[in-house]
């Protein structure tokens, strides 16, 4: 499950770089959301709602043996699936306290994607990184 | 026999009207945007300016600047004749009776919450009713929540039929004879459906209830004569009308203005201040406490003229000539849901693809310079009774054209293919 993607963030910065523009670096996002697994229906509640994105966006995180987590996450829009997709090559897999330590904007500033998306949007990725951060922090506050 | 002699002038005027000439008096218009030509689509949530109105908020800055109504020097005089004239600027644009009944405001959601706490604060009393319909912004809906749930009004609403938009006023005498105050939009932000507010008013004045029109999308665009429509308030946004941001208007009949209590405190709005107790100013400056935006109306007036010298009919048509021909091309795709009334209706054109988030459409739009809106354009609760989470939308203005159309619904294309 980590690696459905079968994509690195490695790879992935070395593919937004490869790509000549904004345009293609999107539709490469949208590709991304294509390939992201839907989540069932009946996870799509207001429990894993995240709220502060303009698009609809339903977060799970589960755990996964070895302390390890699987996030689970959809979209009613593809760029934003894009982006869960990159969340996921950032923290899938990991502990709790790896996921805490995660610099994830780091990595979107070298995507360059702090830059491109527009304010809101950024509002929403901020929001889905809280909610992944706060699900890692109440599982070593709680061990299940 | 001769056409009637006002469908001749409106012939003549369209036909006169160089709209490419016209477009070329806005500068912005000329940006690229990630590499392409800008496509503004996007008028209903702000119009550009033309270079006229630029230059007129300069030169009054350069020249005329000062604070109004107080210096006893050459600048105030100057800076409050200028505030003063682009009062009674107003007044002509809305045919309304006179300068005073003109307040200047932030915009149309300061002018809607200024009725909602002044005028609906003093006469309302728990268990009154607070008529609105489906398809108001949040900005005239909100402001009566707040003040309802305050005195423990009741908010009743005029049904949106269905996708076409219209209102269901079949039931509004019976909806009018429960109600206190009516609040309605002239033109709908995310339907484009033009509500026959004259006639609706009409019925109102009958019930005895007052009435306020949110003019926020109509007075660029169309002719909005408050005496013709009736109404007891109208309030409309500068930045929507070619006009600055920060400044807006609301038209309120003199009878009321007279006996409603002031909205803020401050400067400006009193005749006679002692420790314990105040005097207030008469209408319009009582609702006006503190510095108003003095360069707001000025540009204001500026684009109230700019509006008038095209002739506001011509406006619209160009409006809807340019809606007309994107629903066309649009209702072409396979499986689109296109909001509004086929006929008769505005500049703004929602719509929603069967197979492409309307976030995604317009990030990818935006990615070949073609500037729209996606989401729920203030009107949650009307996309909820629609059963969709967000919707596109296009909306149109006179410095549009139809080649840009056109680039909108091949740009549409090119980003479907990247989406299905
Ligand atoms: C119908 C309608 N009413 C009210 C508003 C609010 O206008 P403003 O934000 O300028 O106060 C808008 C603007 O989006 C609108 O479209």
């Amino acid at each position: 499950m980590a690696n459905f993607l079968d994509t690195t963030v490695d790879d992935l910065i070395e593919n937004f770089e490869f790509l000549g523009d904004w345009e293609e670096r999107f539709a490469y996002l949208i590709e991304l959301g294509k390939k992201l697994p839907p989540l069932d229906e009946s996870e799509m509640v207001e429990d894993n709602r995240v709220h502060g994105c303009q698009a609809m966006v339903w977060l799970k995180m589960l755990p996964a043996g070895d302390s390890t987590f699987e996030i689970h996450a959809d979209s009613d829009a593809f760029i934003v699936k894009g982006l869960i997709a990159v969340l996921l090559m950032i923290h899938n897999g990991k502990t709790a306290a790896q996921i805490l330590e995660d610099d994830g904007t780091a990595i979107f500033a070298r995507l360059g994607l702090d830059r491109h998306l527009s304010p809101t949007r950024r509002n929403g990725l901020h929001s889905m990184v809280s909610r992944i951060k706060a699900l890692a922090a109440a599982s070593v506050a709680q061990p299940a | 026999m001769n056409p009637p002699a006002e469908t001749a002038n409106l012939a003549k005027r369209d036909e006169s009207v160089d709209w490419t000439a016209l477009r070329n008096e806005f500068p912005i218009l000329r940006e690229t945007v990630n590499g392409h030509p800008l496509v503004y689509l996007d008028n209903a949530a702000s119009s550009q300016k033309p270079q006229q109105v630029i230059d007129t908020v300069r030169r009054y800055y350069e020249h005329d600047n000062a604070n109004v109504h107080r210096g006893i020097h050459e600048l105030s005089n100057r800076a409050t004749e200028a505030y003063e004239g682009a009062r009674q600027r107003v007044a002509d644009y809305l045919n309304a009776g006179s300068p005073e009944e003109i307040i200047f405001t932030r915009g149309t959601t300061e002018g809607l919450n200024l009725v909602a706490n002044t005028w609906a604060l003093d006469n309302l009393r728990k268990g009154d009713t607070i008529l609105l319909t489906e398809m108001e912004h949040h900005s005239n809906l909100v402001p009566w929540q707040i003040l309802a749930n305050r005195i423990g009004a009741k908010l009743d609403f005029i049904e949106v039929t269905d996708d076409d938009g219209q209102l269901d006023l079949q039931w509004l005498d019976e909806q009018l004879a429960r109600a206190r105050l009516l609040s309605l939009t002239h033109i709908s932000n995310t339907m484009g459906t033009v509500n026959p507010v004259a006639e609706i008013c009409t019925h109102a004045r009958a019930a005895g209830v007052v009435t306020v029109v949110d003019a926020a999308q109509s007075a660029g665009h169309t002719t909005v004569d408050v005496q013709a429509i009736g109404c007891d308030f109208l309030a409309f946004s500068g930045h929507k009308t070619c006009g600055p941001t920060g400044i807006g208007v609301l038209y309120g009949r003199r009878e009321l203005l007279e006996a409603m209590p002031p909205y803020q405190g401050g400067g400006e709005m009193i005749l006679k201040v002692e420790y314990r107790d105040s005097t207030f100013n008469v209408a319009p400056q009582k609702f006006e406490a503190g510095t108003p935006n003095v360069a707001g109306a000025v540009g204001l007036h500026a684009a109230l003229d700019y509006l008038d010298a095209i002739g506001r009919e011509a406006i619209f048509e160009h409006d809807q000539r340019l809606a007309k021909r994107a629903c066309e091309r649009l209702a072409e795709i396979d499986g689109i849901r296109l909001f509004g009334p086929s006929e008769d209706r505005s500049g703004v054109v929602s719509f929603v693809l069967p197979d492409a988030h309307a976030l995604d459409l317009a990030t990818m739009a935006d990615q070949k310079g073609v500037a729209l809106r996606a989401g729920h354009h203030c009107n949650q609760p009307l996309l909820a009774k629609l059963g969709v989470a967000a919707t596109a939308r296009a909306s149109f203005y006179f410095y549009n054209t139809e080649a840009e159309v056109d680039r909108f619904i091949e740009v549409l294309h090119d980003v479907r293919k990247l989406l299905v």
